[in-house]
C-alpha cells in the first residue's frame, strides 16, 4: 500500500490564516473570535495588555493549546489536520520556554535541526551560528552565556529550519538597547532575505512601529483594531503607538 | 536520517549529550543498582553461611535484586528523561516542533533502555566479581525477562509522564514511588504463594510477578516455564496500551486546559 501523501502547501495562501479562533477556560474567554492573516514577507505586530490573549494565541498557533473553536492554517494547511507537517514550516522564540543549559550551543542547535528535519544539520548550524555571530560560542554550554547571547541562541534555534512563519514573543525583552537594536536589524534583514512571515508580540511600541507592516490590537481576547502603524496613528490622532495602545487598553474610542 | 526516525534520534541525541556532559548523572545510573546488588548479596551470605544451598540462595536473591532493578531503572530512566525536559523548561520547544507525542514516547523509552543498560551491565559484572554469581547463566531466558520488565517500566513511566504533563510537577513524587507500590505484589524475593490468597489474582495481573516466578523456577529447578513468559508478555501489551493511551489522553487534556503553557510549575 502506498503511503498517503501530505497535502502540499498552497503557494498563494497566506502564510498564516486564523479564522474565528476561540479559547475558553470554563467561563474565562482567553481568546474570543480572533481572525486575521499574514502574507509572505510581512511582519505583523501583536499588541495587547497583560491577559489580552497574546500568549494563548501564539500557543494555539504552535499547537501547544487546543482551540475551543476556529481554524489555524499555515500555508493553506490546517494545523489540526497535519500538525507535524505544519510545525515543520514554522518556529518560535519565547521567554516562557528555555533550551537545556547543560548542552552546548552547537548541541542545542544540532538537536533542533534534526527535530525539524533540516537536510544538512551541520551546515545549517554553522550558517545560522555565523549569521547570528555565535560561531565563537558553539562549544560553550548555554548556561555559561550572558542573557544577550542566550537570546541570540534562542533566535538561532527559531531560524534553524528557515521557517516560513516565525513567531516571536518578546524577542528583545531583557536585552540592553545595543543588543536589542542588533536583533531588530537582524530580523529585518532576515525577513527581507527569506520572505518569511513574522508574528511579533511585544510590549515595546517603538520596536513594533519600526518593524511591523501592520498591527493587531488585542483586548480581552478580541481583536479591537488591525491596521498599519501609520493608519492607527492617524485614526487615533496620536504621535506614537504607545499612546494608541493606552487608548485601546483603557477602552477609549478612536477619533474617526 | 529523516522523518520520524530522525526526530526520535534527535531527542535521543539530546539525552546522550546531557549524560555525557554530567558525570554525576552517569555515576548515579550505576551507583544505586550496585549498592542494591551488594546489599542483597551480603544479606544472602549472612542468612546461609554454611548451607550447601548457599549459592542457590545467592542466585535467587541476587537474580531477583538485579531483575527488580531492571524494572525500576527502566521506569526511572524513561520518566527521568521526561522530567529533564520539564526541569530545563524545554518541553514547549519539543511539543511545538514536528516531534509527535508517540515519537516522544519512543525516544524516551529508548533513552530509558540505554540508561538501564548503563546501570545494569556494570552491576551484573560486579555480581560476578563479588559473589561469583552470573545473571547471564540464565541464558536466553534473561533476555526474555529483561524485555518483559523493560516494557512494564515503559508502561508505568508513560502513565507518570502523562500525568505530570496534565497536573504539573506536583505529580513528580509518583516518578519515584509508584513502582515501589507494586513491589510487594510482584513477589520479587518470595513466591506469589506467600501472599494472602485473595492477592494472588492481583499479583498474577502484573507482568513482573510472572518474571520473578519464572526466574525462581529456572534457578531452583532448572526448568523454564514458558507460560509465565507468555503471560508476562501478553500483560505487557495491555499495560503498554494503557500507558500509551494515558500519555496521549493526558497530553490532549493538557493542550485543552493550557497546562503546557505552565511547564515546570
Amino acid at each position: 500500500m502506498r503511503p498517503v501523501p501530505y497535502p502540499a502547501p498552497h503557494p498563494l495562501a497566506p502564510v498564516l490564516a486564523i479564522d474565528g479562533l476561540v479559547k475558553h477556560y470554563g467561563p474565562v474567554k482567553a481568546v474570543d473570535g480572533v481572525g486575521f492573516s499574514i502574507a509572505a514577507g510581512a511582519i505583523t505586530g501583536l499588541l495587547g495588555g497583560n491577559g489580552a490573549g497574546k500568549t494563548t494565541l501564539i500557543a494555539m498557533i504552535l499547537g501547544l493549546v487546543a482551540p475551543t473553536a476556529g481554524t489555524i492554517r499555515v500555508a493553506g494547511l490546517d494545523i489540526a489536520e497535519t500538525p507535524s507537517r505544519v510545525r515543520a514550516m514554522m518556529n518560535f522564540s519565547s521567554p516562557y520556554v528555555d533550551l537545556p543549559h547543560r548542552l552546548t550551543v552547537a548541541e542545542n542547535l544540532s538537536v533542533f535541526a534534526r527535530l525539524y528535519g533540516v537536510a544538512e544539520p551541520r551546515r545549517q548550524v554553522a550558517e545560522v551560528a555565523e549569521s547570528l555571530d555565535l560561531a565563537g560560542l558553539l562549544r560553550r554550554p548555554l548556561g555559561k552565556l550572558s542573557a544577550g547571547q542566550r537570546t541570540r541562541v534562542a533566535l538561532a534555534k527559531a531560524l534553524i529550519n528557515r521557517p516560513r512563519l516565525l513567531l516571536l514573543d518578546e524577542p528583545t525583552a531583557s536585552l540592553d538597547p545595543d543588543t536589542a537594536d542588533w536583533v531588530r536589524r537582524y530580523l529585518l534583514d532576515y525577513q527581507r532575505e527569506s520572505g518569511a512571515a513574522i508574528l511579533l508580540a511585544s510590549h515595546n511600541m517603538a520596536e513594533v512601529e519600526r518593524l511591523c507592516a501592520d498591527v493587531v490590537m488585542l483586548r480581552a481576547g478580541r481583536v479591537v483594531d488591525h491596521d498599519t502603524p501609520a493608519g492607527l496613528l492617524a485614526r487615533y490622532g496620536r504621535d506614537d503607538l504607545e499612546a494608541v495602545f493606552l487608548d485601546i487598553a483603557r477602552g477609549r474610542e478612536r477619533e474617526t | 536520517m529523516s522523518g520520524a526516525l530522525g526526530r526520535i534520534g534527535a531527542l535521543a541525541l539530546r539525552h546522550w549529550y546531557l549524560l555525557r556532559s554530567s558525570w554525576p548523572r552517569l555515576v548515579d545510573l550505576v551507583y544505586w543498582p550496585a549498592v542494591q546488588m551488594a546489599t542483597w548479596g551480603f544479606i544472602t551470605l549472612s542468612l546461609t553461611p554454611t548451607s550447601g544451598d548457599a549459592m542457590r540462595g545467592v542466585a535467587t536473591l541476587l537474580g531477583a535484586a538485579i531483575l527488580w532493578d531492571v524494572l525500576l531503572r527502566a521506569q526511572l530512566g524513561t520518566t527521568m528523561s521526561f522530567l529533564e525536559e520539564m526541569y530545563s523548561r524545554n518541553l514547549g520547544h519539543l511539543l511545538a516542533s514536528p516531534l509527535r507525542p508517540v515519537e516522544m514516547m519512543l525516544a524516551l523509552g529508548f533513552v530509558g533502555l540505554l540508561r538501564t543498560l548503563v546501570g545494569m551491565v556494570p552491576t551484573s559484572l560486579l555480581a560476578i566479581w563479588f559473589f561469583g554469581y552470573s545473571v547471564y547463566d540464565m541464558g536466553l531466558a534473561l533476555a526474555a525477562f529483561f524485555a518483559v520488565l523493560v516494557a512494564m517500566g515503559w508502561a508505568i513511566s508513560f502513565f507518570i509522564a502523562g500525568l505530570i504533563m496534565r497536573v504539573g510537577l506536583g505529580a513528580e513524587a509518583l516518578a519515584w514511588g509508584l513502582v515501589f507500590a507494586i513491589a510487594p505484589l510482584s513477589a520479587v524475593f518470595y513466591p506469589v504463594a506467600v501472599l494472602p490468597e485473595f492477592l494472588h489474582p492481583v499479583a498474577y495481573a502484573l507482568p513482573s510477578a510472572h518474571v520473578f516466578e519464572g526466574m525462581r523456577a529456572l534457578l531452583l529447578t532448572g526448568t523454564f516455564d514458558m507460560r509465565h513468559l507468555v503471560m508476562g508478555a501478553l500483560l505487557d501489551l495491555v499495560y503498554l496500551g494503557l500507558g500509551i493511551a494515558a500519555f496521549l489522553g493526558f497530553h490532549g487534556a493538557a493542550r485543552r486546559n493550557g497546562r503546557l503553557l505552565q511547564m515546570g510549575e
